[in-house]
Parts: C-alpha cells; sequence; structure tokens
C-alpha cells in the first residue's frame, strides 16, 4: 500500500506554479512549493532555505527544510505574517537561479551483510543480488533532503529508481548504530538506535550527531552525499578513530 | 559549600526543562521545554531568573529535600497540593528549603503540570545550549533522562529567597478558556467541511495515552477526504494531526520536528498553557480564530507576562482586591490553608 502512495505521489512531480502559504498557527507558516517527494521541488525549498538564512530577518527564528516545503518558525510580534510573505516574494524573484549545493560528503559505508542486517532481505524483495544492491546504492547521487524522525536521520533523495521499495508494513526493531537505510523510494543516514519501517542496507562508522565533536551535525540539508564502499575491516578502524572524536567521512566544498 | 536539591520521590514525568533547545530543528532535534510555558516563566520570574530552568512535575508528583545548605524555590502551575513538611503552601508561591525540610508535590483538584524554579542555577551541562529534557533522544537535564528518587542536582550561584513563604501572584496563571482557540491547517483541504464543523463543534475526551509528545483525543472519527498520509512536512507545537484512525492528536513540547499525517489545526500560542493543563478525563473544545485574533491573544500575553510576577505575603491583615481577585484567579485553592 505504502508503495502503490508512492506511485501516487510520484504522479503529481511538478513544483506548483506558486507556493501555497500556509498557516501552521500564528508562529509559523509553511511555504509549500508541491505535493510529492521530487528534486525540482526539493530544490526549490532549499534555494528558499539558503536565502532565508542569507537574509537574516528580524523575527524568523527556525527553519525547517522538508521534501516539499519550508517550515519557518517567526515570532508575529517581530515580524507580522504579511510582512514575512512579501520578504519570501521578494526573496523568490531574486533567487530564481538552480539550486547548487555548497559541500558534497564522502560517507564511508560498509554493505556486508554481517554489518548490513536486512541487505539480503531487501535483496530478495528486489529480486536483485547483496551485492548488486549494495553496488548501486553505492553508485547512487544523493542530496541531503531534509532531517526528521530523530536527531542526526538525514533523508536522502537520489536513491537509484531500481531500489525503490515499499517500507515494511510493520517496524523491525532498533536499528545499529550509523545504519543507512532504504524505504519508499529515498535512503536514510541513521544515528541513535531507533525502531524503523526501513531497511538496513549498510553501515557508516562515522556518526551524524555526536555532541561531544565539534560540530555535532555534519551534513546541511541540500548538501550533496555519496557513499564509498568499505569493507569489514575498515569499518571497525574507522569506527574507533569516529569514536576518538574524528570525523571520518570528508566533506568536499563545491564550487 | 553548595547546597544539592535531592529528589526523594518521582512519579512519571518529572524533568528538568528550560525554555527549550533552539536552532536545531533542521537536524531533527526537538526543541522540548516546558509544556506550560506561562507557569514555567512565572516560577522563574519569581526565582529572579528568567532565563533559567526548572523542574517540571506532573501528576505523579514529586517530593525533595535540601541538602548541604537552604535552597530558595519558586513553585507555579496547576492548582497542585503543596506541602512544606505539614504546612499547606499555595500552588504557586516562593519559599526556603532548609536542610531536614520535606517539600511534597501532589496532584491538587485541577491542573497537569507544574513547575519548581531554584533561587540560583542548577549544575547541569548545557547540550546544544539548553539543559531542557528530551528524554526519548537521551538529550539534556539530568542525563537525558527523566528524575527518579535518589537524584541530586547541585545548585549554584544561589540568590536570596524568601524567609518566610511568600504567594506568587502572576495574573496569567491559571486562565481556562472554555474553548481552546486554533487556527484552521496546514491540512484543513485534507478534510471535507462536516469533518471540521464536526472537529470545531465537538466535545473530546483527553486520552490517558498522552504524554510530554501527544495528547491524543478521544471523540468522533475525523473522516479523510485525500487520505491520512502526505509527503512529510514541518510541525508545530499544538498542531492538531489526525493519522488513519480518525483520533486527532495534539502536538506537544516533545513533539518530532516533521510529520506525515495532515494537520486540521493548531492551537495558538495564547492557549497552549490552558491545553496542556489539561488531565487526561477533561474534555476539552475548539474555536476557530484568524492569523490577527490569534497575535492579539499572544500581545495580551505577552504584556501580561511582561508586567511580571508579584510576591505577597501568606500572613496578610488588609485584603486588597486585587489580591483577592489574583487569587481567584488561580483557583481558589489558598482558602482556608493558610497557617
Amino acid at each position: 500500500m505504502a508503495y502503490q502512495r508512492l506511485r501516487a505521489a510520484r504522479m503529481t512531480p511538478a513544483p506548483y506554479d506558486f507556493p501555497r502559504y500556509l498557516d501552521a498557527g500564528e508562529a509559523a507558516l509553511s511555504v509549500e512549493f508541491g505535493n510529492s517527494v521530487d528534486p525540482e521541488i526539493n530544490a526549490r525549498v532549499l534555494t528558499l532555505d539558503a536565502a532565508l538564512r542569507e537574509a537574516k530577518l528580524a523575527g524568523v527564528e527556525e527553519l525547517v527544510p522538508t521534501y516539499r516545503s519550508l517550515m519557518i518558525h517567526y515570532e508575529p510580534l517581530t515580524i507580522s505574517r504579511a510582512d514575512l510573505v512579501k520578504a519570501l516574494e521578494s526573496l523568490a524573484l531574486q533567487g530564481a537561479s538552480a539550486f547548487a549545493p555548497k559541500a558534497r560528503w564522502h560517507v564511508p559505508c560498509c554493505y556486508d551483510p554481517a554489518l548490513a542486517e536486512d541487505i539480503v532481505a531487501a535483496a530478495r524483495i528486489l529480486e536483485i543480488s547483496p551485492e548488486r544492491l549494495g553496488a548501486s546504492h553505492a553508485s547512487g547521487q544523493y542530496r541531503a533532503y531534509m532531517y526528521g524522525f530523530a536527531p542526526g536521520w538525514c533523508y536522502l533523495g537520489g536513491l537509484p529508481e531500481s531500489l525503490a521499495l515499499p517500507r515494511r508494513a510493520s517496524p523491525r526493531g532498533a536499528t545499529p548504530p550509523g545504519a543507512v537505510l532504504i524505504g519508499g523510494g529515498l535512503s536514510l543516514i541513521s544515528a541513535n538506535p531507533m525502531p524503523t519501517g526501513w531497511y538496513v542496507i549498510g553501515r557508516t562508522p562515522e556518526r551524524m550527531f555526536a555532541l561531544e565533536r565539534e560540530p555535532p551535525l555534519l551534513i546541511e540539508p541540500g548538501d550533496a552525499v555519496c557513499f564509498e564502499p568499505i569493507d569489514h575491516e575498515t569499518f571497525f578502524a574507522l569506527e574507533a578513530r569516529a569514536a576518538r572524536g574524528e570525523v571520518v567521512a570528508s566533506r568536499e566544498a563545491l564550487p | 559549600m553548595s547546597a544539592t536539591l535531592r529528589i526523594l520521590k518521582a512519579g512519571p514525568g518529572a524533568s528538568v526543562q528550560d525554555k527549550g533547545r533552539r536552532g536545531f530543528l533542521r537536524f531533527g532535534v526537538t526543541p522540548a521545554g516546558p509544556m506550560d510555558s506561562g507557569a514555567f516563566i512565572a516560577a522563574l520570574l519569581a526565582a529572579g531568573d528568567a532565563k533559567g530552568a526548572a523542574i517540571e512535575a506532573s501528576l505523579g508528583g514529586l517530593e525533595l529535600a535540601a541538602e548541604g545548605g537552604e535552597i530558595g524555590l519558586a513553585i507555579a502551575g496547576g492548582a497542585f497540593d503543596v506541602r512544606l513538611d505539614e504546612r499547606a503552601l499555595p500552588p504557586a508561591c516562593a519559599f526556603k528549603l532548609v536542610p531536614g525540610a520535606r517539600l511534597t508535590v501532589r496532584a491538587g483538584p485541577a491542573g497537569a503540570f507544574v513547575y519548581l524554579a531554584p533561587f540560583g542555577r542548577f549544575d547541569l551541562p548545557l547540550v546544544l545550549g539548553s539543559c531542557a529534557t528530551h528524554a526519548r533522544s537521551g538529550l539534556g537535564g539530568l542525563e537525558g533522562r527523566m528524575l527518579r528518587a535518589g537524584d541530586a542536582i547541585k545548585i549554584v550561584d544561589p540568590r536570596p529567597a524568601p524567609v518566610e513563604p511568600m504567594a506568587i501572584l502572576a495574573p496569567w496563571l491559571g486562565e481556562r478558556p472554555a474553548k481552546s482557540r486554533v487556527m484552521l491547517g496546514p491540512q484543513q483541504d485534507y478534510f471535507s467541511p462536516e469533518a471540521i464543523e464536526t472537529f470545531l463543534s465537538a466535545r473530546w475526551r483527553l486520552s490517558e495515552r498522552s504524554d510530554r509528545m501527544a495528547y491524543r483525543l478521544e471523540g468522533p472519527i475525523l473522516q479523510h477526504m485525500k487520505g491520512h498520509d502526505i509527503v512529510s512536512d514541518g510541525v508545530a507545537f499544538g498542531a492538531i494531526q489526525t493519522p488513519g484512525d480518525g483520533a486527532p492528536l495534539v502536538l506537544m513540547a516533545d513533539r518530532q520536528p516533521t510529520g506525515g499525517y495532515p494537520k486540521i489545526a493548531n492551537v495558538i500560542g495564547a492557549d497552549l498553557s490552558a491545553l496542556a493543563q489539561t488531565r487526561p478525563g477533561d474534555f476539552v473544545g475548539f474555536e476557530s480564530v484568524s492569523w490577527e485574533e490569534a497575535v492579539a491573544a499572544r500581545r495580551a500575553r505577552e504584556l501580561a507576562i511582561g508586567a511580571g510576577v508579584t510576591l505577597e505575603p501568606l500572613l496578610r491583615k488588609e485584603f486588597s482586591p486585587e489580591f483577592l481577585l489574583a487569587r481567584n484567579l488561580i483557583g481558589g485553592v489558598v482558602d482556608g490553608r493558610e497557617t
């Protein structure tokens, strides 16, 4: 059923002609660019997010980019809804250029079934070999669409079409730390262990959320992400370094 | 030597909160913070640090003692039963807890949350700039968890507290509108006009399965027109989302930053405190207002809070009308309990 919904959502991938300004109470405004998970719609979300962060409007408190909308938490006693919308429209006029990520992250990922707990099950559903699944996942060029669910859980667009599979009907048990998952046509890098309806098809030794490290969070929404396959031994070596506070993924600045 | 606040007993639902963890929502980090921000700020103002932290206790109650020195405390929230040893105190008051004395806070006639702010600062680490507890992700407070018996929190930078207990007068405390005002949306177009009418006219019972994350409402089923699954988007405090079973959930302080169910409406900021103080088994209703009305209510509340709190001695020979009025507003529980 989830798969059918996913298909249905994909049937209307075009962004709206004009964004919709939807109130979530008097102190939050959701700027909605479309109603599906789609790279072009998400690019508009991230373009506005970047422009608004740059603009530093008084009264704008937090920005939460999601697949298809930007949630703006604001203080209405400082900036009125009308003035906020006016500012958004002038930013939209200026920022018509295509979205360009500021960085690309190279994230080490081990696809060995000993660590990638669900790769065999997911491969069976997709009717490919686990090796093929891992190689195919590692060939994808991803974009951090949004965070959600729990701290450091980063949802990625760009999963190869051949790896789209529905989420589980009922959740699996808690994920291992650093689980890399697929589900519902997307990929996801997780942080702390949580139950999930997705499939664990890899593990990264990198820690997406580490309080004692500066910065505690690495990947910005909008950053490009790619995975670099590593073997079992390398995983444990890098995991030990990550545990000592080192960042083991690498950040490539993009022009 | 600095004093330590010892938790002698803690029912479920006791945690350390400050105004919340801000700036990390875009990384999936829930702000947490107080359920009732109005009572929280009343306790902080009375204790002399509007930017500080407090212990939030719920219907499970709390018992505290001071070790190694006296500790000033300000308490404010629902109409809880507050006792310093055998002495009954008003539900909003400031006092000194001396070593050997025991403070007992139990559920009283009304209200679901109460705040205890120290005249001083909890010696707790800041996690992403905040000591608000979000137990689900293990962040903040004491070891990222709810408080339990035996816990100790050191109080640093102490400030002088009233020698005798004083009542806290905060006009916004205990305000309880008949209905919670909401703004419809952001996904009211997922519901038929009849479903919206049902939502606004029904009496909703607050379920026992309610917590800091969500208040579950029991009542009529709200039918969706376009299915119950949306592409996840942002979630604000007070968002009323309706999953597939049609039973609405009001998302509260520990909500996730994003969600995938249609949100029929959002409780306005000025009415979140009263809603938070609703108890399981109590009934709530909703009334739709405009952005302008919501902002006017928000401004009125900000002005009231901006005027601050007043501390009044419990023993008085003369009672001003303002004094009596303020006591009525905090539920009248004080009457007859003074010693």
